[in-house]
């Protein structure tokens, strides 16, 4: 009898159709003429990053000079899985009834979430998923919920302004989106909203909570906020954590 | 009801479309539109005064980067004489210093001249003396359409739709590169997408810019830097090249003044987008977008109006009546503002969850709505977004499926989807699969909008029906509330405004007696 290969968990290698071949797909541009050259030098490329194997199975002339190639290659590289530790929002989500009850049981009051794309960053779609009524590929948004009172505050909004909106409305929690982080624009803007909410003396009595597709939960804590959420979190997610936190730290 | 197609072949509506209820809209729409249009012919805004400035021959910047506009409209403002507008001022000033509206901002710049505090003159001999310099400044604009026109002409148009491809690296000399690839590629407009924050602004920034986040500042002179590139490419690759900029924001007729004098082809410029999704207050931007599109207007420029952006805010199958009505109201803007039909390029998008099973057939009944009901618009159509995960693979097929609706339904100008949408502005390659993608789409099936009828009475007509009977009653509701109230109610894109909320209010005044803006009589009256 034949047997397939198990997995090694403490040298894990890519799988394309065999344990451990180390099959991985690339594509990218180098700025070199299309041409036999072009391909032996992203064949050399792909070998310095570990690649045995290499193979060009296509390349285009994107027209300046530059050329595009599809490769693959088989990695000589691998990973531990059984060390890996990722910092994860330790809670266990709750449903939208759920939170709904845990709000009437452990809260008795309506909570105050604000939230906004903040600076000068205009993408709404993050923010939008998570307040809005309708929500997000079958999950309802904040505006839907029972004992939360939601303040989608939109695109472009300044952190004073958002401070003074969260002082006004007495919020519970600040939800804020960064989508725009080409070249770390949103790091020094997430900073100082945790910086204006200490001089206030708000930000032990806020959840403060950030999202985006390139923001992770370590990053968020990093920077002083009590989590972050990337791309796939719901509006449950967000909610979940809000309110326990909420109760965690007797903010009710 | 008829329509044109591309070949000029005359064929049958397919959706069997209400033409009463197209009538009704319309009619509303108008009785809208010139509702504002009383409010706007009474006021003015700095920005639109700016524009003045800048078409009298105005540019450059203070010691302190400060743009000359800027300087001269802040001095005219400090003077307490904007409701009489920026022309009066400087063909005021010009009489009584015998200088260049150029040196006299210079001037204001230093210090040395408070243009409010010079004598009056003549009311006539000022208008006289700036209707000369508007002249010149027309001649300017007729010659760069001239350019236009004689390239197409030697070249011929390009085929429809046209594949409309973005660059948006933040520094103007990269986005040359990734522009002239582009081109190379098929591209036939490339739009330089403006860095984050800059409709915000309360002035343009001057000179050639490398720094700027998702996007690149527009100036002039990448205005002009862009254009001298793509006319290079055009005339090795024999086709012309269109570029596309944004006139939205505080600013917008300045850029749209700018467009005109460096031949950009297409702007991004809607009635209502600034109010909706970047807080600018209602009446800054109406009086602004009608000034905005004078120039666009005259000078050729192909507009592109915002609705996709409904249905990036709110749900494309619940708020698709909320498109075809804001189209219906960009549409009689647009005509109040003298722009033609061919110019209108009505947006709209194919942001469908994708899940949703018949969703492709929704997306055809919206896009041939909008070919039926404005048969002579070049259709602006923007790719799925909303939707878009990250997973490259299944984002190029909705791309695939969103060109399918397109060629179907003969639209005029396709945004490329690109497989990376939701994870970075596009690298090279991505443009590259995009065209190929779209080309592929278009060539395999490029007739196949002549050949195929809707079923009667089928889930394609019936969608469109229902848009329509939809939009039909919003329009006639907006025409009882008033688009103010209706924007304060949050109609559009589920987006709330308040009338004196938003960002740039205080530029906005009253006009007095004696305020003239010799632009708006000549480029409305003038040949087109």
């Amino acid at each position: 009898m034949f047997e397939i290969q198990k997995v090694d968990l403490t040298r894990v290698k890519p799988y394309g159709d065999t344990m451990n071949d180390g099959a991985i797909q690339l594509s990218f541009t180098l700025p070199v003429p299309y041409g036999d050259e072009a391909n032996e030098a992203a064949r050399q490329l792909i070998k310095k990053m570990g690649f045995e194997e290499p193979a060009v199975v296509y390349s285009h002339d994107l027209g300046i000079n530059y050329t595009y190639f599809i490769m693959y290659g088989k990695t000589i590289h691998t990973v531990d899985y059984t060390s890996i530790e990722v910092p994860k929002v330790e809670v266990d989500v709750l449903e939208k009834h759920e939170i709904e009850d845990y709000i009437k049981d452990n809260i008795k009051r309506d909570v105050v979430i604000l939230g906004a794309c903040t600076g000068t960053d205009a993408h709404t779609v993050g923010i939008d998923a998570i307040f809005n009524m309708k929500g997000y590929a079958g999950h309802y948004g904040l505006e839907r919920y029972e004992g939360v009172e939601s303040h989608n505050l939109g695109s472009q909004v300044l952190n004073e302004e958002l401070v003074a909106k969260a002082i006004e409305l007495k919020a519970d929690a600040i939800l804020v989106s960064q989508v725009v982080t080409q070249k770390d624009v949103h790091i020094p803007n997430l900073t100082e909203l945790v910086e204006l909410l200490e001089a206030e003396g708000l930000r032990d009595k806020i959840v403060l909570v950030c999202g985006g597709p390139r923001l992770s939960h370590e990053l968020a804590k990093e920077l002083g906020y009590d989590a972050g959420f990337g791309t796939g979190s719901y509006a449950e997610d967000v909610a979940t954590f809000v309110v326990t936190e909420m109760v965690k730290r007797k903010l009710v | 009801m008829n329509y044109e197609l591309k070949k000029g072949v005359k064929i049958l509506s397919k959706l069997n479309l209400d033409l009463e209820k197209i009538k009704a809209s319309r009619t509303s729409a108008k009785n809208i539109a010139e509702d504002i249009q009383s409010f706007i012919d009474k006021h003015t805004t700095v920005s639109t005064e700016r524009t003045v400035v800048r078409l009298l021959g105005v540019d450059g910047v203070d010691e302190i980067e400060k743009p000359l506009p800027n300087v001269v409209v802040d001095n005219i403002v400090e003077g307490g004489g904007l409701e009489r507008g920026a022309a009066y001022w400087i063909g005021n000033a010009m009489l009584n210093l015998d200088l260049t509206p150029q040196e006299i901002a210079e001037k204001i710049a230093t210090g040395e001249v408070d243009i409010t505090r010079l004598p009056a003159k003549n009311e006539q001999d000022i208008k006289d003396v700036i209707v000369e310099v508007a002249k010149a400044t027309m001649k300017r604009i007729d010659a760069e359409k001239k350019i236009r026109e004689d390239y197409i002409k030697a070249f011929g148009p390009s085929k429809t739709p046209n594949l409309y491809v973005i660059v948006a690296t933040g520094n103007i000399f990269e986005d040359l590169v990734q522009a002239r690839a582009a081109a190379k590629q098929g591209a036939d407009i490339v739009a330089v997408i403006r860095t984050t924050g800059q409709s915000l602004l309360d002035y343009v920034p001057y000179g050639a810019t490398t720094e700027g986040f998702g996007g690149t500042y527009a100036t002039q002179e990448n205005f002009r830097l862009m254009r001298e590139v793509l006319d290079e490419v055009g005339e090795e690759e024999k086709r012309y090249i269109k570029l596309t900029n944004y006139c939205s924001g505080l600013c917008m007729p300045e850029i749209a003044a700018m467009g005109a004098v460096e031949r950009v082809d297409m702007m991004l410029n809607d009635a209502l987008y600034g109010i909706l999704f970047r807080d600018i207050n209602m009446q800054r931007t109406l009086v602004d977008q009608y000034f905005s599109r004078v120039i666009n207007g005259y000078a050729g420029i192909i507009i592109n109006t915002g609705e996709d952006n409904y249905l990036t805010t709110d749900d494309a199958v619940d708020a698709a009546h909320t498109v075809l009505a804001s189209q219906f109201i960009n549409e009689q803007f647009a005509l109040k503002a003298g722009l033609p039909e061919e110019q209108m390029g009505l947006g709209h998008a194919f942001e469908i969850e994708p899940t949703l099973e018949d969703g492709f057939l929704l997306e055809l009944a919206q896009a041939q709505m909008a070919r039926e009901i404005f048969p002579k618009a070049p259709l602006k159509y923007m790719p799925p977004t909303k939707f878009m995960t990250g997973n490259i693979f299944k984002g190029h097929i909705q791309n695939t499926m969103f060109n399918m609706v397109s060629i179907m339904t003969d639209q005029g100008i396709q945004l490329l989807g690109m497989l990376t949408e939701a994870i970075h502005t596009p690298h090279i390659h991505d443009r590259y699969l995009a065209i190929e993608n779209a080309k592929y789409v278009f060539n395999n099936a490029r007739h196949l909008s002549d050949e195929i009828e809707f079923k009667k009475d089928g889930v394609i007509q019936n969608r469109a029906k229902k848009v329509l009977g939809d939009a039909t009653e919003l329009l006639n509701q907006i025409e009882k509330d008033g688009l103010f109230q209706t924007i304060e109610g949050g109609k559009f894109g589920g987006v709330r405004r308040s009338r004196t909320g938003g960002k740039g209010l205080a530029g906005v005044s009253l006009k007095d007696k004696g305020y003239f803006n010799p632009f708006i009589e000549l480029m409305l009256g003038g040949e087109r």
